[in-house]
């Protein structure tokens, strides 16, 4: 990491001014052999007027700003360079840059290089990789919760709630002929672990939600041949993506598209009609439709309503049958049959050629998908893997606590557990700073002769 | 040129320096112990009491691997209780009343005995150092020692000011010589030299206490030992009792009035002084919505002349220390026989050391106790006797006698000062050891006493009662084991008796113990089974929590893998991608031997530890 980086930060040939930032030890030096005036003794927090030189040829005229470690971004020293726009000047002073010893930055790693030096938890850089990464609304939203540190504060608000019981355990045990600390019973550790069992049970619960506003939701399209798949998926896309035709096994590999519901991005895949057949391709096709199913969140699954419900729909039943369903009565237009097996469903009836039965599609969706009540809350979301194992097993842990109190374990033995749960909530942020208890003691209790 | 050639030297006669140099004499080497003043060996400047919480089990350890603290304070002791008793096994801890007359007298006489072991009062002046390999001390009067090793144990001597009031001046604990050059001699070379103040409360005349009007607090009335190996001599009826008293309004009222006149508040203190240990001035301040403190009158001596007045640390001046000692209740004629001050002292930054206390930047010096940035007579006899261990080990070319933290809170206490530096004096605390539960009073001699052995500090005595005791240990084992309560009316009546369901087919006894209402002591009286109560009371443990004797076991298997990972000396941190800044200064300036040390240095995360183990693995092709 100590080498000096650099990129541009503004959209090249599209603003009127260009942003090249450039972190690391050296950026102050490099900058300044490019520069017509003398930057090394320039404050931090300032901005100096001049000259991008190549030799003696003046490649732009510039702003320069100097920010000096640590009270910077990245934690190192910084320097920005405002630049004319259009490519030309940016390009140059980026190849000048190049040159005289700074290196492209990596995607990104303007940010890695904030966390590495201390200036964000772990937490908040997952969540601007997330930021960067986000396609809707609601993942920006989420994102940005946990940019400014919602999510760290209701993590760290549970650890700020676990550390004082270790600190008064700690205490009874170390002073134990000091009256000023209470001491802690069975019965404190369960009344105060139900708080914190209830606001961890409350984000993983939750946390589903985070998965979908991140990675949106994936419905499958399933259904015999030829019941009409790929039109809804068409009409929901509002472009024809897949080739419709009345001939059976036409859409052989999954198509997909994406749209966006109440700002929840949504996967729509169309796949095979799941048949017995001997064709090679088209039994590929049907093996990937089964692993799509398994990966998706709903499941449309269309039925021709003008016909019977044959053995090839009960092959389909048997392959979705445990997840969450919504059947599509299909072709309405033609025929109005419900099929018996089916009632344990949600279902909607849809005539193809109706423009408006997509819009109650649409509606259905968003009923179905509970995608009100996932838009409608605070977005403080837990949405990474890492951070739901994580908060899994701390709930884990408050099961074990629960047991240890109803069998009357002392109490000092209940504590391993909880300072199992206090330094796992800790790795959630990624802050493992042990002198923390240390601290809580003393500035807590009055202790020592 | 007045020149005496030894094996190892040690400076400074404290607990530090008595263990030091015992250890190095009974592992056969030829020892000196350079001291400013014979009749202040084994000294305690402070509280007159030994062991605490953690701290007592740090004595028990000692005991077990050879050491002379425990026995010295069984020999000596005024009070003892065993602290924490109503809580879980891995908690309990002895605390001693010691006498300061006859603990340091008793301490002399073992060192005067000491085969191998010769005395000197002298100050040592300055180290003699060639190539970075120590050659000896220069003392004050004069002498040149020669030596392979020197072991260094000056307590708060080095450099150190007496402070009061407005006062200061040049000095050591209770009005001895300080050690003046010493530290100047570290710095020269090279060593880091940090500033640290601790401070002690006034003594008062016994009998000028009005004890009407204070809480009695007395000792345990089953006799306790702190050795592993001889039985208690003390008189449990004739134990002397501490008292309990309070500060008041009025106390606090006065403190507030007259802050600008102790050392602390008017900044005449640079040093940094403990969080654990803080002045009655500190404690008003800072907590100024107590209405109370509690503070304690110990016993110091077995002639009854002093008492300490624990809790009540202050650099106030004088005539302030009488008016504030006479507020409170049994204290209003108290006659103040030593005042309460505060003692700034040099110590290294204790990152300066390698695992076995020797220096990193000089092969062959040692250094041991509150040098080493620690407080408590405790954690200086720790550390005195691995140094001692360590010295003489260097001596015969052997490996380093390292504790884990899984063996030891020995292991602990150093594992901690080496890869986290000190911010404040450093004292033991049960929160400071991630496996307590191994880490028991009870199980001292089982978990140490082989290496005390096999270093040669177990004579055959002591290694032949530890012997008997594991056989007692392992036969009750096997009979718990091996036989069965019957069902029949008399057995479910006993059981019934502590509310234990009835067995309705024959039990193991082994499985009976595990219930948590039935005692070991309770089934075995039952069964009129002879037992030894220490023994019966560790097989009781083992047994009722096993589970969580496993799963502490389990994570420190997960340690010692880590600790298995070795790290080339030769590695170059600059060149570990992506660890952060902080993590990149400590690991080059620590630079740890194992990632399991690497991972317990402040301010390396567990991400950093990913990307070095990633290195290794590119670099050195290191699983």
């Amino acid at each position: 990491m100590d080498d000096t980086i650099c990129a541009i930060g503004t959209l090249v040939g599209e603003s009127s001014i260009n942003v090249i930032r450039i972190s690391g030890s050296e950026s102050i030096n490099i900058v300044n052999k490019l520069f017509n005036r003398d930057l090394t003794n320039k404050d931090t927090n300032t901005i100096t007027y001049g000259f991008i030189m190549d030799k003696n040829e003046k490649i732009d005229e510039v702003l320069v700003s100097i920010m000096k470690s640590p009270k910077t971004f990245t934690g190192e020293d910084i320097v920005e360079i405002n630049t004319h726009g259009g490519k030309m000047a940016a390009n140059k002073i980026m190849e000048l840059l190049l040159t005289n010893g700074a290196r492209l930055a990596e995607p990104g790693e303007f940010i890695k290089r904030r966390f590495l030096n201390g200036k964000i938890d772990l937490i908040q850089a997952e969540s601007i990789n997330d930021m960067i990464e986000s396609r809707t609304e609601a993942a920006r939203k989420m994102s940005m919760k946990g940019i400014n540190q919602e999510l760290s504060k209701k993590i760290n608000d549970l650890k700020d709630n676990v550390l004082p019981i270790i600190a008064n355990i700690e205490v009874n045990i170390d002073y134990p002929e000091y009256e000023d600390a209470v001491i802690v019973t069975r019965e404190i550790i369960k009344e105060k672990m139900s708080y914190i069992q209830d606001k961890i049970k409350e984000l993983v619960d939750t946390s589903e939600n985070g998965l979908i506003i991140k990675n949106g939701i994936n419905i499958c399209i399933v259904g015999k041949p030829n019941v009409g798949k790929s039109s809804i998926l068409n009409s929901l896309l509002g472009e024809d993506k897949a080739i419709v035709t009345d001939i059976k096994g036409t859409t052989r590999d999954i198509v997909e598209g994406e749209i966006t519901l109440n700002g929840i991005l949504i996967n729509i895949y169309d796949t095979a009609g799941i048949r017995e057949t001997n064709e090679l391709v088209e039994s590929i096709g049907i093996e990937k439709s089964i692993k799509k199913i398994e990966e998706s969140n709903l499941i449309l699954f269309v039925i021709d309503s003008s016909s019977e419900f044959e053995e090839e729909d009960k092959k389909v039943l048997e392959e979705i049958k445990d997840k969450k369903v919504l059947v599509v009565y299909n072709k309405t237009d033609l025929a109005k049959t419900k099929i018996k097996e089916l009632d344990k469903f949600e279902s909607i009836e849809i005539s193809s050629k109706e423009e408006d039965k997509i819009d109650l599609l649409k509606k259905k969706l968003i009923e179905v998908l509970h995608l009100d009540d996932i838009t409608n809350s605070d977005f403080t979301y837990i949405s990474n893997a890492r951070q739901i194992a994580l908060l899994k097993k701390c709930l884990e842990i408050t099961y074990k606590i629960d047991e240890e109190i109803k069998n009357e374990i002392p109490v000092d033995l209940i504590e391993i557990n909880i300072k199992d749960l206090w330094e796992t909530l800790g790795e959630i942020t990624g802050s493992v700073y042990k002198d923390e208890l240390l601290d809580e003691i003393f500035s807590k209790f009055c202790l020592g002769k | 040129m007045n020149i005496m050639k030894f094996d190892i030297v040690v400076v400074g006669g404290g607990h530090a320096g008595c263990e030091a140099s015992l250890s190095c004499a009974r592992m056969g080497k030829k020892t000196l112990l350079v001291t400013g003043n014979f009749n202040n060996v084994a000294d305690m400047p402070c509280n007159p009491s030994i062991g605490g919480s953690a701290k007592g089990i740090v004595v028990r350890e000692i005991d077990a691997l050879g050491g002379e603290m425990g026995y010295n304070t069984d020999k000596t002791l005024l009070q003892i209780k065993m602290l924490n008793v109503k809580k879980g096994p891995g908690v309990r801890s002895l605390r001693a009343q010691g006498c300061k007359v006859n603990y340091p007298k008793e301490m002399l006489k073992t060192l005067k005995n000491q085969e191998n072991l010769e005395l000197l009062e002298d100050f040592a002046k300055s180290l003699i150092v060639e190539n970075n390999e120590i050659k000896g001390i220069t003392t004050e009067s004069g002498k040149t020692i020669e030596s392979k090793c020197v072991i260094l144990t000056t307590g708060t001597y080095l450099n150190s000011d007496i402070l009061c009031g407005h006062e200061s001046y040049k000095g050591g604990p209770h009005g001895e010589k300080n050690s003046m050059f010493l530290s100047k001699s570290l710095e020269e070379n090279g060593l880091k030299i940090i500033r640290l103040k601790t401070g002690t409360p006034p003594r008062i005349l016994k009998s000028s206490i009005n004890f009407d009007e204070v809480t009695i607090e007395e000792g345990d009335k089953e006799p306790l030992t702190f050795s592993n190996f001889y039985e208690a001599t003390y008189d449990v009826n004739n134990q002397r009792p501490c008292y309990l008293t309070y500060t008041n309004k009025e106390t606090h009222k006065i403190i507030m009035d007259n802050l600008d006149k102790c050392s602390l508040y008017s900044g005449m203190i640079k040093g940094v002084g403990p969080r654990y240990c803080p002045s009655i001035e500190d404690k008003v301040v800072k907590f100024n919505d107590k209405e109370r403190h509690q503070i304690f009158l110990e016993p110091e001596r077995s002639d009854d002349i002093e008492y300490y007045v624990g809790g009540f640390s202050t650099t106030m001046p004088h005539e302030i220390q009488e008016k504030l000692i006479h507020t409170m209740d049994g204290l209003k004629n108290a006659v103040i026989t030593k005042y309460g001050y505060a003692i700034e002292y040099d110590a290294i930054d204790p990152t300066e050391l390698n695992m076995n206390l020797e220096t990193k930047k000089i092969s062959g010096l040692f250094t041991a106790g509150q040098i080493n940035g620690t407080s408590g007579y405790e954690e200086a006899a720790a550390q005195g006797l691995m140094a001692g261990i360590n010295a003489v080990l260097k001596l015969d070319n052997k490996k380093p006698f390292i504790l884990k933290r899984n063996e030891a809170y020995i292991g602990v206490l150093i594992d901690d000062l080496i890869n986290k530096g000190i911010t404040e004096p450093y004292r033991l605390l049960t929160s400071r050891a991630e496996f307590r539960l191994l880490l028991r009073h009870d199980n001292a001699s089982i978990r140490l006493t082989e290496y005390g052995r096999q270093l040669g500090l177990i004579n055959d005595e002591k290694y032949n009662i530890y012997k008997n005791k594991l056989k007692m240990m392992n036969d009750l084992e096997e009979y718990l084991k091996n036989n069965y309560l019957e069902v029949n009316k008399e057995n479910n009546e006993f059981l019934d008796k502590f509310n234990s369901s009835k067995i309705v087919s024959k039990i193991k006894l082994i499985d009976l113990i595990k219930r948590p209402e039935i005692s070991i002591f309770d089934l075995l009286d039952y069964l009129k089974y002879d037992y030894n109560h220490e023994i019966a009371e560790m097989v009781e443990i083992n047994i009722k929590y096993e589970g969580y004797i496993k799963k502490t076991q389990n994570e420190v298997n997960k340690m010692l893998k880590l600790e298995e990972k070795q790290i080339p000396e030769d590695i170059n941190y600059d060149k570990v991608r992506n660890i952060a800044t902080e993590a990149r200064q400590k690991l080059s300036k620590i630079r740890p031997l194992t990632i399991g040390q690497a991972s317990r240095i402040s301010g390396v995360n567990p991400a950093d530890i990913t990307m070095l183990l990633v290195y290794l693995k590119k670099e050195y092709n290191n699983d």
